[in-house]
């Protein structure tokens, strides 16, 4: 680099980003069809599970062939792809992981999301192609731990969930690295890693992907001679609410968060495409233009219609307390269930093939959702069957369907139905 | 069976100078005391002028002094991180016990001659993660609680650091930074005050279909722990932990009486002396295990922990 560029660096006042670099929007994705879905609504790179050393197994995890084309089809849209490596490694798990690095990195797989630093060694030394990020399950909280694992040659951090806006601020302001936070979904509720309670109640190690969220199980509270759980009332619970800064991304951006992180490898594409496409569109209305934008109340919307849990801000602004966490039996609110998946479009006639996802039938309110925040509602008319045949109702799974459109749709458009109209 | 080597090192964690006086004259070769700031469910706090003054006790006393930094650190906590171990290492210190890697970065420059064991707590899975720390400072290991016996019997030589196994006492299975038992008296509507924050409370968890277990919880300034429904106890075991190389029995006294505590010393003692005597004939006695069953709180179970146990994942 030239002295005068540097010089030019330089000349940027200090404690102000002179430029906010934009965001990575970083989704989960459990399967081949789910990362299709990420990267289509919008998700700038996604994280998916191996066969092994994930912390999910009971995700339907990818195969090294899968993420070869996981990989081909995110390139498309110019997305990575990422694999979790986030168990705390027994020595009977590591043999083998050195081939298994190496062939993730011949894969094309952009980056390793690991937690033990057997792991990350084996990585740095079998596979430097492939980039390590420090998974939150090291629960990294401060500067300082941060500065270390980028002396150690790292070029991300996931931030512990506690970690709060103003110490994130501070972390970027005293470490030059990539810092990821979760901005979305299911969260632990004790410090990521320092949990074994599914170990000890079912001997399923929570630290390698066993965890059978034993947190959310209902619990009697005693002191030994009287219950101080009210009989009438709510047991106590450990669970936390789900968490959504949709509605903060100014602040996130601002405190130089590099890459937002939606929760979820066991969710379903419908709420995968629905949490990315929300996300996607706040975090594009905000780099062009921070000073004119505004939350829109259709990405709450959209948010709400994906969400299976209550939901709060986690540390972000304040320890969570009474109104964070669940106590009460969880109610459903999104009245619209995932219906299909638009498959093809004829503009002549303007019928839609779409694939059952759950049954629908004509007279039913319905609503289709595009990339970008395309979006009408309509009532099913008349259905075929791929040859033209008359159906009462769509009743068979992934059945391809015909039906007329009120206004063009595209393949891979999710269609909703109305619960209870 | 080798028998060759040093006898281990018999541990506990000591709350104040009566504790450490007690519990070294009961056998104990070493204590582990702290500071709420920096270290994580402690039995008391041993802060400020009484840091030095129970290295001089215990050092008179000829056992060493191990300080608990096992704390996951805010950046808030960091302003006091190089102080405190100056002070620590100051004080005559034989080792700082840390989680996070703030501590080890800090100590490079305030206590470059303060030994470091890694405390990683249930995330002390495996010897190739042991021998990362023991390459960026760390001379020892403080094992997993959920580890089995043939994993700790592999631990020392593939890790090349001392290694700490937990014998006797409640584990932590769960820690949360959210204050989860002032948050569930504010849902119910009651005074979150009722919460009488710190260790013996004398509150427990018990889960809706294991309504034999009881899971002491507490809360206090670094948020909510869950201990273990059982006690460990692994004094029968201690021949395959002698046969591991294990440097450091450790006996976790949280939670309960000094009594029982003295108590449980004193029979780990006669343990360890019986094998010093005459290793290669050395065999569990029975009798070392009744006076531990005698003040045993029957609602609690003396059990092997994870030792002879298949995990699934």
């Amino acid at each position: 680099m030239s002295q005068a560029v540097l010089e030019q660096a330089e000349a940027v006042p200090a404690g102000r980003r002179a430029r906010l670099a934009k965001p990575e929007l970083l989704a989960p994705a459990g399967s081949l069809e789910k990362l299709k879905f990420a990267v289509h609504y919008g998700a700038d790179a996604v994280y998916i599970g191996g066969q092994k050393y994930g912390l999910r197994s009971n995700a339907d995890n990818f195969s090294i062939e899968e993420m070869k084309e996981g990989v081909r089809f995110a390139a498309r849209y110019g997305a990575k792809v990422y694999v979790t490596t986030n168990i705390f490694a027994h020595s009977e798990d590591l043999p083998g992981v050195a081939d298994y690095l190496k062939q993730l990195e011949d894969a094309g797989i952009a980056a390793i999301i690991a937690a033990d630093p057997a792991i990350i060694e084996t990585a740095r030394r079998a596979a430097p192609g492939l980039e390590v990020h420090l998974s939150t399950q090291q629960s990294t909280m401060n500067w300082m731990a941060v500065r270390f694992w980028k002396e150690e040659g790292l070029p991300r951090v996931v931030l512990a969930r506690e970690t709060s806006m103003e110490e994130i601020r501070e972390i970027k302001s005293r470490v030059d690295i990539e810092l990821e936070v979760f901005v979305h979904g299911a969260m632990c509720s004790s410090v990521s890693g320092r949990c074994v309670l599914s170990n000890h109640f079912t001997d399923r190690d929570s630290n390698r992907g066993g965890c059978c969220q034993s947190c959310r199980w209902k619990y009697d509270l005693h002191d030994g001679e009287r219950a101080w759980t009210d009989p009438d009332g709510h047991p106590f619970a450990m669970g936390a609410k789900d968490l959504c800064m949709i509605e903060h991304l100014p602040d996130l951006i601002e405190a130089g968060v590099d890459s937002f992180k939606i929760e979820g490898r066991m969710k379903s594409i419908h709420y995968v495409a629905t949490v990315v496409n929300a996300y996607r569109q706040a975090i594009d209305a905000y780099m062009a233009d921070p000073e004119g934008y505004r939350l829109r109340p259709e990405w709450l919307d959209e948010i709400g219609k994906a969400a299976n849990r209550p939901l709060n801000t986690g540390f972000f602004y304040r320890t969570p307390g009474a109104a964070e966490h669940i106590y009460e039996p969880e109610d459903k609110p999104a009245p619209y269930d995932f219906a299909a998946v638009v498959t093809g479009y004829d503009a002549a006639s303007g019928i839609a093939s779409v694939q059952q996802r759950s049954p629908f039938r004509p007279g039913m309110e319905i609503e289709f959702v595009g990339p970008g925040g395309r979006q009408f509602k309509q009532r099913v008319g008349d259905l075929t069957d791929e040859d033209g045949r008359p159906l009462d109702v769509a009743r068979h799974p992934l059945q391809i369907v015909r039906l007329k459109t009120e206004r063009p749709v595209e393949p891979g458009d999710l269609m909703r139905k109305r619960i209870g109209k | 069976m080798s028998a060759k080597g040093p006898a281990p090192e018999l541990l506990t964690a000591a709350g104040s100078l009566e504790q450490i006086e007690r519990y070294v004259r009961a056998g104990a070769d070493a204590v582990l005391i702290g500071d709420p700031r920096f270290g994580l469910r402690l039995p008391g706090a041993i802060t400020g002028g009484a840091l030095a003054e129970a290295v001089r006790l215990a050092h008179a006393l000829g056992a060493k002094v191990y300080v608990a930094m096992n704390k996951l650190l805010r950046n808030r906590e960091l302003d006091g991180l190089p102080a405190y171990l100056r002070e620590v290492a100051a004080a005559g210190a034989d080792a700082v016990a840390f989680a996070d890697p703030a501590v080890l970065l800090c100590a490079r420059d305030a206590a470059p001659a303060l030994p470091l064991h890694w405390n990683g707590e249930m995330t002390a899975t495996n010897p190739a993660a042991a021998a990362f720390w023991g390459r960026r400072g760390a001379s020892r290991a403080v094992l997993a609680r959920e580890l089995n016996e043939e994993e700790i019997a592999g631990f020392k030589a593939a890790a090349g650091l001392e290694i700490q196994v937990q014998v006797h006492g409640m584990t932590n299975i769960y820690h949360s930074h959210r204050n989860l038992l002032q948050s569930y008296m504010e849902h119910t509507g009651r005074e979150a005050a009722l919460v009488d924050r710190g260790p013996g409370k004398g509150l427990f968890l018990i889960e809706s279909e294991r309504p034999e277990e009881r899971f002491p919880v507490y809360e206090d300034e670094n948020g909510t722990h869950v201990m273990s429904s059982y006690d460990i106890c692994l004094l029968e075991a201690l021949p395959e932990l002698f046969a591991a190389g294990v440097d450091s029995l450790y006996v976790e006294p949280l939670l309960k009486s000094e009594a029982y505590n003295e108590t449980v010393i004193r029979s780990y003692r006669q343990a360890i002396e019986a094998w010093r005597a005459d290793p290669e004939r050395f065999r569990v006695d029975p009798q070392w295990l009744e006076p531990i069953r005698a003040l045993q709180d029957p609602e609690r179970e003396l059990s092997f922990g994870f030792l002879y146990k298949e995990q699934v994942y």
